[in-house]
């Protein structure tokens, strides 16, 4: 074993490494990136029609929140220009309020309706997810700074 | 008149940080005695106003002085006196504080315990100490004084967000911040090489027990806040891939790595460039981590304010630091001796691997957590980057490294064959493949995969404790003179390997037999899950220290009788619109039964979801066996800072090299 070739093994499997790295991230890339739309945007159809999951996030729009039933609930998310009907099956977060920040996770329907498999809203009440605060400054609805 | 006394301590420490940045420096560059004195007062006095600033704030939320903002901000009259202390590291000025009297007192530790050091070392090591301290301290200072006044002073305070009032979250921020910073002291190290010129094993003998020990630190706060994460969001999770997770995940992969590396720099006298870059990158992501979470770039938790400037200012600083360093590394490292030989198969070979493996890894985490601000600055779409990702990535990664952590320290140093060491594992072997074999075979609901994540626990667990055990049992008498004689790093070792194990059991069990229901109940109905029946008898009011709750009572019953009452709360703060979940958390042998209450849909009926977590307590075991291991080793005598090292013969090493701790 000499220095060279100890230096070569060494710089080789790192190389390897990073091959194997690369090599997953872009795989994992391709298919587990999940983009993030303002309601405007899927109102006015610039979301791609793929089968794939997306985010949407702003306000829950005051007065819109229906419970047919314990777990199920309906709401509209507004970036007060714009609103998508939202439906969910499950515990929505405990500050999930009318007014409030809220980010869904899910899939956009046929009928325009979003099917959400997940509903985040944030920990802190005077916390707004930066995604909300960019959807409502890009809808001109931003009160703040 | 306290808080314009912390104020004037915290003036005073930055005065002092900036003398010790500088002063000892000069002095070992020229050799004088004099000026390379100042170190150890400069960083004992610094330490002394830190703790005098901190207790000063601590004084002013205890006693709710409201007119201090960070109080006002973060603080309520009526709060539990344990909160209202975590209060003070609740918000962003108290957190940086609180890392200031860290990073000074990992400072004064070095000049008060490190009597042995080569004194021109000592000096540049705290003259780097007292360079960040500057850094932290001008940050607080001109940026976000945790004494700021309001006028007029108000009545009462806003309150701590009430999902942070809670015991093991209120004590997870110190334990963090002492792995954050502690890794300082590596960083602290690697540069004062740099300048020498020059690494030893002497060097990687004092650099290790500070990172193991920071190690072990950042190991109980990742845990404490994954803990909190499972027992009080209300979700059942315990691991979310989230940004600010992944910010304290990632010097933990580096700190991991170097932990390994520094171990071929004491006992083989080579890597030696790598385990100082590695020094830099692990304090670097702890800064990183910093930044992340408190500067609100990415959203999350734990960003408290997103003041710009603050932003600016830590980014600025997190360049000089990361740019100064590597760029020293870039002129210096080159000057480095180059170290002994070995083949690849060999002790050090094994350690190269898990280093790169675990920088890989790490790798992988960083990109995905900064992939969205990348994206979003480029191109202006927003993405997010889910657990998906990171498990299509992370876990292939970590498999590979997960395997090999038992050969490696089978391998004696220099070169080695691997006959003879899966010679010596054959049982270990044979063991593991029966264990998953034999779930796969009895336990309905298993999966191949699982089958495999059982083997490799059981591989992980037994193959960790198998040096030891044959260590002690060989043949002829003394077993237990030996087990005594055993060097501690050896089995700290071999205890943090075996929690590595556990919790690899624990996530197998947990991903493959969890089970989750919802269902809406009204009062007298009943669900099932998991082979317990859940009887909702009644849903009333509840009240605690500052809080009122609506709490259910359910029986738990298992084959028709009644062994549990489940509480689960929804609690709604007096000084706070937030409502909190609290689960009811019923532990068993085979793991919890988890019970949520969801709201009332108006008629009666109650959303309800229900979890069974089989071996999460796994999860924690492991990560306190790792702990453990930590700890152990860290007693060892070579470890014990400034003890002479003692050569250690390798008596009677037929066919195991002593095993040197690896944790």
């Amino acid at each position: 074993m000499t220095r060279k070739r100890q230096r070569l093994i060494l710089v080789l499997s790192g190389l390897a490494a990073l091959g194997l790295a690369t090599g997953l991230t872009l795989y994992a890339l391709r298919d587990n990136l999940v983009f993030f739309y303002s309601p405007t945007q899927v109102v006015q159809h610039e979301v791609p029609v793929e089968n794939r999951n997306i985010r949407i996030g702003g306000l829950v729009a005051d007065g819109s929140v229906q419970r047919p039933a314990a777990n199920t609930i309906h709401f509209a998310i507004t970036d007060m220009v714009n609103t998508v009907n939202v439906t969910y099956t499950g515990l929505v977060p405990n500050l999930f309020k009318e007014g409030q920040g809220v980010v869904a996770e899910g899939r956009l329907g046929p009928d325009g309706t979003f099917l959400a498999s997940q509903v985040l809203a944030k920990h802190d009440e005077t916390y707004m997810p930066k995604e909300v605060i960019d959807a409502l400054k890009a809808s001109g609805q931003w009160k703040g700074n | 008149m306290v808080a314009e006394l912390g104020h004037f301590a915290l003036i005073v420490a930055f005065v002092i940080a900036a003398v010790q940045a500088t002063v000892p420096l000069v002095g070992a560059h020229r050799g004088d005695d004099n000026w390379i004195a100042v170190a150890r007062p400069a960083a004992l006095t610094q330490f002394l106003m830190a703790a005098v600033a901190f207790f000063a704030l601590m004084w002013c939320f205890v006693h709710s002085d409201f007119s201090v903002y960070a109080v006002y901000n973060s603080s309520h009259s009526l709060k539990p006196l344990v909160y209202k202390i975590a209060g003070v590291w609740g918000n962003h000025e108290g957190s940086l504080l609180l890392w200031i009297l860290i990073l000074s007192g990992f400072g004064a530790a070095v000049a008060a315990f490190g009597n042995n050091l080569p004194p021109a070392l000592k000096a540049r090591v705290l003259s780097v100490q007292g360079m960040i301290g500057v850094g932290f301290l001008a940050f607080i200072l001109f940026t976000s004084n945790p004494f700021a006044r309001v006028f007029p002073a108000p009545e009462e305070g806003m309150g701590l967000n009430p999902l942070l009032q809670d015991f093991g979250l209120a004590i997870h921020p110190p334990f963090l911040y002492l792995g954050y910073v502690g890794f300082s002291m590596a960083f602290s190290f690697a540069v004062a090489a740099l300048i020498e010129g020059r690494v030893d094993p002497a060097w990687a003998r004092w650099v290790r027990p500070w990172t193991l020990a920071a190690w072990c630190f950042l190991t109980v706060g990742i845990t404490l806040g994954s803990w909190w994460a499972y027992y009080e969001l209300g979700w059942g999770g315990f691991w979310f891939w989230d940004p600010v997770e992944n910010a304290s995940f990632m010097p933990w992969l580096a700190g991991t790595a170097l932990l390994h590396s520094a171990i071929v720099v004491e006992r083989r006298d080579t890597l030696k460039a790598w385990t100082i870059l590695l020094a830099i990158l692990t304090f670097s992501l702890s800064l990183l981590g910093t930044f992340i979470v408190r500067s609100g770039v990415l959203t999350s938790v734990h960003a408290f304010a997103t003041d710009p400037a603050r932003g600016l200012f830590i980014l600025a600083f997190l360049v000089a630091v990361i740019g100064g360093s590597l760029a020293l590394f870039a002129v210096r490292a080159p000057a480095l001796k180059p170290g002994g030989l070995f083949a690849p198969v060999s002790r050090e070979g094994a350690l190269v691997l898990n280093n790169l493996l675990l920088a890989t890894a790490c790798a992988t985490v960083l990109l995905g957590t900064l992939y969205p601000l990348f994206l979003d600055a480029l191109t202006g779409d927003k993405v997010s980057v889910g657990p998906p990702f990171f498990q299509a990535t992370f876990v292939p990664i970590m498999l590979p490294l997960l395997g090999a952590m038992v050969v490696g320290p089978m391998l004696p140093w220099k070169r080695a064959d691997l006959g003879p060491a899966l010679e010596r594992l054959r049982f270990t072997f044979i063991a593991a493949g029966f264990a998953g074999l034999v779930v796969y075979a009895l336990v309905s609901g298993t999966s191949l995969t699982a089958a495999g994540g059982i083997a490799l626990a059981t591989w992980i667990i037994l193959g960790g404790m198998t040096p030891l055990a044959q260590r002690v049992f060989r043949r002829g008498a003394g077993g237990a003179d030996r087990l005594r004689a055993l060097p501690r790093s050896a089995v700290g070792m071999s205890l943090a390997h075996a929690g590595i194990g556990v919790v690899v059991l624990g996530l197998t069990a947990l991903l493959t037999w969890q089970t989750e229901k919802d269902q809406v109940l009204r009062v007298g109905q009943s669900m099932d899950v998991a082979g317990y029946t859940l009887t909702l008898r009644s849903v009333g009011p509840h009240p605690g220290a500052n809080y009122i709750a609506s709490r259910a009572v359910f029986d738990v019953a298992k084959g028709g009788a009644v062994i549990k009452t489940a509480l689960p709360e929804k609690r709604a703060y007096v000084d706070s619109t937030q409502v909190t979940t609290e689960a009811a958390i019923e532990p068993t042998l085979f793991g919890d039964l988890y019970v949520v209450l969801g709201d009332a849909d108006g008629t009666g009926g109650y959303a309800i979801r229900a979890y069974f977590k089989p071996f999460v307590h796994l999860l924690w075991l492991g990560a306190a066996l790792m702990v453990l291991g930590g700890v152990v080793s860290l007693s060892d005598r070579r470890h014990r800072v400034g003890a002479p090292a003692k050569s250690r013969t390798p008596g009677a090493a037929v066919a195991a090299p002593p095993a040197r701790a690896a944790t």
